[in-house]
């Protein structure tokens, strides 16, 4: 019985409302007996529901909001005001509704989201084919993947060739083609092709689902507004009824103690920094931005000081051969014999180096790395250098004039220079440079422009290098020479001197750093390490993304700010309205209906916020801008 | 021990939380209960020697609220 009640809820609000209007034509055809039978029938149908709810939350020790109604409404009934009891019962089952109704709406940029998770499974087993459930699929399964189909698990590709629409993954649109051997995501959507792949992780512990996993909890994850108001509403709703129970002994005014358990109710208050915090994150989810919950908006709301890794993040971290110089005829083979050395080494820059001359098919011995310079080794029958002006010098090799003033020039452009020695003779060397994303500086204008004074660039790389860059980007501050550790040092010496800092890089060696940081940005990766150490993830490598994150954070915050004092104010309202007499239960309980209203209303609005990175253009600060540069000594490459 | 994710109905008032928390809570051999407001889950590791996943789903459909999937898996 008290679940069909629960369950019918809407069924029985509607027969209220019907009632409702048949007591009212009654009440102008002048039949005072239908008028009053169906109010009370109104209110007793209204109460129900409300009733039961708050006897189920009784049993479990909980105050709740229905049961200060409940009880308004039976005192309501006692001094016999039926209207009053129909009407707000009514209009607190409406309101519930409404609510439940524009939640929904809130809630679903996050629903679209998790929708996209596969359902079902194509299992390939002795050449048969059967279509299994999502839950069913096992680590080492072999899986079919259609043309149209969501890629149901993480896994690896066996056989065929593909394009993937990774958007939900990585948030970049643009299709990519897989093909055997390559890794493919779940909830990855296959535009064009047939795959045969082998499931790597399932469930939930793929990608797709770790970030749906994460999505749904940093809805939940409270700021610091929230736990304070959760804290207060826990003991607020009791504090309501004893202060009811209080006035009406009191006063002995049974009417103005049940209006004010009606007026007293937490409503907008409560559900006014949830709702702004799951429209916010639920619109940085639909724009590629995770981030990690509420505590994580809040502060980065209030970074002042970005720093940046500059490789793989204000870069593309794809490092190339832009110049070269050839000092012999035949410097070519000098390079060919270099890049075979680098073959032994994993340094960015080598896989330059690799990318541009082909290496020969020759032994390579006696290789030493020498840390901060470069590498030594023999390669066949020869002896090759290759590194840093230095690492010349330190072998005592000469270094022609002309080329120094070379290298100074492309230094200034933000190339790193790589001699190349064979056999104690300088050959030839080579500018090498990772090019710097297209949008970064556009983005940092626009960081500017909400707020941002502290732009600071920390890299591996040599200062010269560093600076040319930081001069291109118009960063005032950057740090060289840096290994991981340092970096992370830093950014504790910016948290120290009062600065709310935010660290951006790409999540592959900056951890420390992003775990240290007061807001930790991981840009450009959907992996498990950067989702696990950064606050907030962007899956695309994309600065428009930062730029939206940023802006977001403090309009969400703003929001919240509004729906406090939308909730706090109308509460101020009905009390004055009370003291000065023009406000009773059921008027009480519609102001109060239409401030939940205001405030779910007031969040959506944080749905349709975007940022375009043109808006900031032209408006930028005027480059070049002299950067200060500061260097480890000792640690140079 | 066994972790329970329970899909539910919408969830629109914030003290439904409260309400189905400690009704999950309740019941023996259950901890770390979490319920998400916003998803609609109810997430608790639970031993399948004091109590079982059944015993949990009525927990919560006492408390008035549809319950729309069970998962139950071994942590």
């Amino acid at each position: 019985m008290l679940r069909w009640i629960t369950q019918h809820k809407t069924q029985l609000m509607i027969s209220g409302v019907f009632l409702l209007g048949i007591s009212f034509s009654g009440y102008l055809a002048g039949w005072s007996q239908l008028t009053a039978i169906c109010l009370i029938a109104a209110g007793i149908i209204g109460e129900l529901p409300i009733a039961v709810s708050a006897y189920e939350a009784l049993r479990v020790r909980v105050i709740s909001i229905e049961l200060l109604v409940s009880i308004a409404v039976i005192g309501a009934f006692i001094i016999g005001e039926y209207h009053e009891a129909a009407i707000v019962t009514l209009l607190f089952l409406f309101g519930g509704w409404l609510e439940k109704a524009t939640l929904g709406k809130t809630r679903a940029a996050i629903k679209e989201l998790t929708e996209l998770a596969p359902q079902t499974a194509i299992l390939l087993t002795d050449q048969e084919q059967h279509e299994v459930d999502i839950e069913e699929v096992e680590v080492g399964d072999l899986l079919l993947v259609k043309a149209g189909q969501r890629v149901p698990v993480d896994g690896e590709i066996t056989s065929g060739t593909g394009l993937l629409d990774q958007s939900a993954v990585t948030g970049e649109s643009d299709l990519v083609k897989r093909t055997q051997g390559d890794s493919v995501f779940a909830g990855t959507t296959l535009d064009n092709g047939q795959l045969t792949i082998v499931a790597n992780r399932v469930g939930e512990e793929t990608t797709f689902g770790k970030i749906i996993e994460l999505v749904e909890e940093a809805q939940d994850g409270q700021s610091d507004q929230q736990q304070f108001i959760d804290r207060f509403a826990t003991y607020y709703t009791p504090a309501v009824l004893i202060l009811g129970i209080l006035v009406g002994v009191i006063t002995k005014n049974l009417n103005l103690a049940i209006t004010i358990l009606v007026l007293g109710c937490p409503g907008a208050l409560v559900i006014g920094v949830p709702i702004a915090m799951v429209a916010g994150i639920g619109n940085g989810a639909k724009n590629g931005i995770l981030v990690k919950g509420g505590a994580e908006m809040d502060r980065f709301r209030q970074v002042t000081t970005f720093i940046f890794d500059k490789t793989g993040t204000l870069t593309e971290g794809h490092p190339s051969v832009v110049n070269v110089d050839r000092l012999v005829p035949n410097a070519d083979d000098g390079f060919k014999l270099a890049a075979t050395l680098e073959q032994t080494a994993t340094h960015p820059l080598g896989q330059a180096l690799i990318e541009a001359f082909q290496p020969v098919n020759q032994e390579v011995n006696q290789v030493n790395v020498v840390k901060g310079a470069g590498i030594t080794g023999e390669v066949g029958t020869e002896q090759v250098a290759i590194g840093n002006q230095r690492l010349m010098t330190q072998l005592k090799i000469t270094v022609p004039q002309r080329q120094i003033d070379l290298s100074r020039d492309w230094q200034k452009n933000g190339e790193t220079v790589v001699w190349v020695a064979i056999n104690g003779q300088v050959t030839g060397l080579m500018g090498i440079t990772d090019p710097i994303r297209p949008d970064v500086p556009q983005a940092l204008a626009a960081l500017r422009r909400l707020g941002a004074t502290n732009l600071v660039m920390m890299t591996g790389d040599n200062q010269a290098t560093a600076g040319a860059i930081a001069n291109q980007l118009g960063i005032e501050e950057v740090h060289a020479g840096l290994l991981p550790e340092d970096k992370e040092r830093l950014v504790s010496q910016y948290q120290e001197s009062g600065q709310h800092v935010a660290f951006v890089g790409d999540g592959i060696n900056d951890s420390p750093s992003l775990a240290r940081a007061d807001v930790g940005i991981a840009i450009g990766s959907g992996t498990d390490v950067a989702i696990e150490t950064s606050g907030i993830v962007l899956m695309a490598a994309n600065f428009n993304s930062l730029v939206h994150a940023y802006g977001l954070s403090q309009k969400t915050m703003a929001n919240v700010t509004e729906n406090i004092g939308i909730a706090v104010g109308t509460v101020g309202l009905l009390l004055v309205g009370l003291l000065i007499g023009v406000v009773n239960m059921a008027s009480g309980m519609f102001i109060h209906e239409l401030s939940i209203l205001l405030v779910i209303l007031n969040s959506m609005r944080l749905l349709k916020y975007q940022t375009k990175l043109d808006d900031y253009q032209g408006r930028s600060r005027q480059l070049p801008v002299q950067s200060k540069v500061t260097e480890l000594k000792g640690r140079k490459n | 021990m066994k972790k329970i994710i329970m899909q539910l109905d919408e969830l629109s008032c914030p003290s439904c939380l409260q309400k189905i928390q400690r009704a999950v809570e309740a019941e023996p051999g259950v901890d770390s209960v979490k319920v998400l407001f916003n998803a609609g889950k109810v997430k608790a590791n639970f031993d399948e020697g004091q109590t079982s996943s059944e015993q949990l789903f009525d927990a919560v459909k006492n408390q008035g609220y549809e319950v729309l999937s069970v998962k139950v898996r071994e942590v």
